[in-house]
């Protein structure tokens, strides 16, 4: 039955591959916009926040398809990115991790939001006093006070990441070796005659990833919390 | 020189507030709400005035009119304030030295042991925040303030929070940073025996508004009225 064949492989990896690369862009721009949210007031504020819950409510066959508009070949960003800086999404695996850390944003930036307003903000006017520009403030003192939300964000992000299957399906459709990642690879076995025992092993391999990830997520809590309170 | 001349709306409440101190230590003093800590906010450059001008030693530190706002961490004014506020994820070594490094001061050992000294902090310096008494973070909250090397310091009711034992534990080190270290400093307290043991100029406050100035005859004239 554990007989991972080399097309299975390829699907593993590259949702690993996917998964890490959405979190790892995903994480400062979503602790700077979880910044912003928590500690400014801005014209159009309600607005932004709206547009990044989108995701999470939107049919993810609606985000893949916006997503293709836009960054297609001939959309409107995806077509400037081709022709100036040569980045194509389109049907290649950096299009699956464009789908995968938009769906996943919201779930990033919800935690590291809310770590961020929990940090007292008469610490950050004491630095402020002990001479920290507010750029020295955030680094040394909000985002250090606010790291288990920042590791929070980012397990659930990768989470969520590694088992996007709408939007990323939608977007760059299903190509072995290129876009294929677990989810699509098990919607692919499912459909094949004698699949059975091969999405089998897909399923069980991605419920691996998944504790994985929630016992790495609790152990860098609990490390977080004992450096941040160590008593 | 500190020169005060400042307004500000809180709400219902209004700071009318001028006064110029000469002295080494300037006491604020008043009842609770009679707007001390807004003040000294304002000295601070935490809080910005409404209308007014604010300087030191000849230094614009506010002017409204001339759209003038030195933002707190350029006026290198120390803070010490009721509540503490010591860095929780830092040890006290830590803590002692953020402000020199966020001033971007050379180390100096020499400061250090003097301030540790004369605190009587140095032994606790490998611990958090969370393991010290009241007396003993405050005392590390004012040795924070000193070494990140003001011109001038601005106390809030350090004793505020302690309970009386603990404030006579404080209150001789408060005496020795005025008569052995040269920066001057703004203290608040509502209490008239710890003005008259610390202050050198007192500033009376009410309702936002200074009533009177001067020596510690001020204070008698309060308690008489």
């Amino acid at each position: 039955m554990f007989d991972i064949s080399p097309t299975e492989w390829t699907a593993i990896q590259l949702s690993l591959r996917v998964a890490t690369v959405a979190t790892l862009v995903a994480t400062p721009l979503g602790i700077g916009v979880a910044w912003l949210l928590a500690r400014r007031d801005f014209w159009g504020k309600s607005a932004v926040d709206a547009l990044i819950y989108l995701p999470l409510v939107l049919p993810p066959v609606v985000t893949g398809y916006l997503l293709l508009l836009t960054f297609g070949r001939r959309g409107l960003v995806g077509g400037w990115l081709a022709d100036h800086l040569g980045i194509v999404f389109a049907f290649r695996w950096t299009g699956a991790a464009l789908a995968c850390g938009v769906m996943s944003f919201p779930l990033l930036v919800r935690p590291i939001r809310l770590s961020i307003e929990a940090v007292d903000q008469r610490l950050e006017q004491a630095a402020a006093t002990l001479g920290a520009d507010p750029w020295r403030v955030f680094l040394t003192i909000t985002l250090p006070l606010a790291l288990p939300g920042v590791l929070a964000g980012m397990v659930l992000g990768f989470a969520k990441a590694i088992g996007e299957f709408g939007a990323t399906i939608t977007f760059v459709s299903n190509i072995p070796g290129e876009t294929q990642t677990i989810s699509s690879a098990i919607y692919s076995l499912i459909q094949t005659p004698d699949g059975d025992a091969a999405a089998l092993r897909m399923v069980v391999v991605s419920i691996l990833i998944a504790m994985a990830a929630l016992v790495a997520s609790e152990w860098f809590e609990r490390r977080a919390n004992r450096r941040l309170h160590g008593n | 020189m500190l020169r005060v001349d400042v307004s500000k709306q809180l709400g219902e409440f209004a700071i009318e507030a001028s006064f110029a101190s000469e002295g080494q230590v300037t006491g604020l003093f008043g009842a609770s709400g009679a707007g001390k800590t807004s003040i000294i906010s304002m000295i601070a450059g935490l809080l910005r005035p409404d209308r007014g001008t604010i300087a030191i030693d000849g230094e614009t530190l506010d002017d409204c009119a001339a759209r003038v706002h030195v933002p707190a961490h350029r006026r290198r004014i120390g803070y010490v304030f009721q509540d503490v506020r010591l860095f929780p994820h830092l040890d006290v070594r830590h803590n002692l030295d953020y402000g020199r490094r966020m001033n971007r001061l050379g180390d100096d050992p020499a400061q250090r042991a003097r301030v540790t000294d004369l605190l009587d902090i140095a032994s606790l310096l490998d611990r958090r925040p969370g393991q010290l008494s009241g007396g003993e973070r405050q005392r590390v909250a004012l040795g924070r303030a000193l070494l990140a090397r003001p011109r001038l310091l601005l106390l809030d009711e350090p004793l505020g929070s302690l309970d009386e034992g603990r404030k006579a534990e404080i209150l001789p080190y408060l005496v020795r940073l005025r008569d052995e270290v040269g920066v001057p400093m703004v203290y608040v307290c509502h209490d008239p025996d710890e003005m008259r043991l610390l202050a050198t100029q007192i500033v009376m406050l009410q309702r936002g508004r200074v009533t009177a100035f001067g020596g510690a005859e001020v204070l008698r004239r309060s308690e008489s009225n």
